[in-house]
């Protein structure tokens, strides 16, 4: 349906109005979702069912608002490949400082003030 | 190259409209993927500091108004479907459509600065700012902030003898080690629960560094719609003066990319700032 029921106006390919607005209607709901799930709680499940959410939120406008649903394949591999780039980067840099000594301070570390004397 | 009649968009170096325009988009995505990276930096301090000192996270996000947030990120949706139905109108050649939907979303980022300007300016009243800057002073917030310890009490104005921004770090902040296990530990328990009963909930310490992550992320955030409404405005111009149609639409859409991933990041930002739980 959709590669033949779309117009094809030169080059691109030009999204469907319909399917543009279920997109919206679809983003404002898990955004209520997200809110609304604010008020249970899953302990340590809080922060991965937010950023479920949010990765289905980032998927449909990635898809369908930046066409990669019908886009090249390679622009889409270049997202991914950005995107694993930044997760081995956070994965790497948090699992270092888990090999440091919590407090190396007594208490905590140094609190910043301004200096106000 | 006259001897066939062909597009005044295509340049000259292309053979085809079609290779133009995917040459374009492949330079659009791997711009946007130097975004993600930049942004990513950030995400990498976040994800650190919400590691190491979760209370920080939790103790201070309760100073973002969720409804705020909230209503930024049903903006930024709204604007980012304008946007994606102004890149079909500009493909169908619909004109009149396409200079009212760039209006709209160009509406849609003023908007949401608007919004973050009423949140920043609360943060600058109340003193929950970056860094050294975080002399936090709220009056009336529901009793949640409890009464800040007498020194820091009234919004330290800057003196004279220390340059403002200058700040020390101030050794004496910190709780000393207690020299023999027993006494002095039992000693803080008893005051924290004296605060406790006096309904005081103790501030973890360095909540500044929340803030701190706070304003680099939404501002770099900011300054990208402020960027992306300049370029909405170069295409609205544009497109008033007819320059787009089935023919020519690539700004048009390679603009809206760049909206749609600052309607992206901020799908994350919401949730990790301000609906932390």
């Amino acid at each position: 349906m959709d590669a033949h029921g779309n117009t094809h106006a030169g080059v691109g390919h030009v999204m469907r109005r319909r399917v543009l607005f279920r997109v919206l209607a679809a983003l404002l709901i898990l955004t209520y979702v997200t809110v609304a799930v604010t008020s249970f709680d899953f302990g340590r499940w809080n922060l991965a069912v937010a950023m479920a959410i949010a990765v289905v939120k980032a998927s449909l406008v990635l898809m369908f608002f930046m066409h990669l649903k019908y886009d090249k394949p390679f622009n889409g591999l270049i997202l991914v490949v950005s995107l694993a780039l930044v997760a081995l980067f956070i994965v790497i840099a948090l699992d270092d400082t888990r090999h440091y000594q919590r407090n190396v301070i007594p208490g905590y570390a140094p609190e910043i003030k301004a200096n106000t004397q | 190259m006259s001897d066939h009649a062909h597009s005044p968009h295509l340049q000259h170096h292309f053979e085809t409209p079609q290779q133009q325009f995917d040459a374009g988009k492949l330079g659009i995505w791997l711009f946007l993927a130097t975004e993600i990276l930049l942004f990513g930096g950030l995400f990498c301090a976040y994800a650190i500091y919400r590691a190491n000192h979760p209370e920080i996270f939790v103790y201070a996000h309760q100073f973002l108004n969720k409804y705020w947030g909230g209503t930024n990120t049903v903006i930024l949706l709204c604007s980012s479907l304008t946007m994606a139905w102004a890149v079909r109108a500009a493909q169908l050649g619909q004109r009149k459509l396409l200079v009212v939907l760039l209006s709209l979303t160009l509406l849609g980022a003023v908007g949401f600065l608007g919004i973050k300007y009423v949140e920043y300016k609360e943060k600058w009243e109340h003193g929950l700012l970056w860094g050294a800057r975080f002399a936090p002073h709220v009056e009336g917030h529901g009793g949640e902030e409890p009464p800040l310890p007498k020194a820091a009490a009234p919004a330290p104005a800057p003196s004279a003898s220390a340059p403002p921004g200058s700040f020390v770090v101030e050794r004496s902040a910190i709780r000393p080690a207690p020299p023999g296990p027993a006494g002095t530990v039992i000693a803080a328990e008893e005051q924290e629960e004296h605060l406790e009963e006096a309904g005081i909930h103790r501030r973890p310490a360095n909540v500044q560094i929340f803030f701190s992550i706070y304003f680099l992320m939404t501002g770099l955030h900011g300054i990208h719609v402020l960027v992306g409404m300049g370029a909405i405005l170069w295409i609205l111009v544009r497109s008033v003066r007819g320059d787009f149609g089935p023919e020519y639409f690539t700004p048009v859409d390679f603009v809206g990319l760049y909206w749609h991933l600052v309607d992206l990041i901020w799908i994350f930002l919401f949730p990790l700032l301000y609906l932390i739980h």
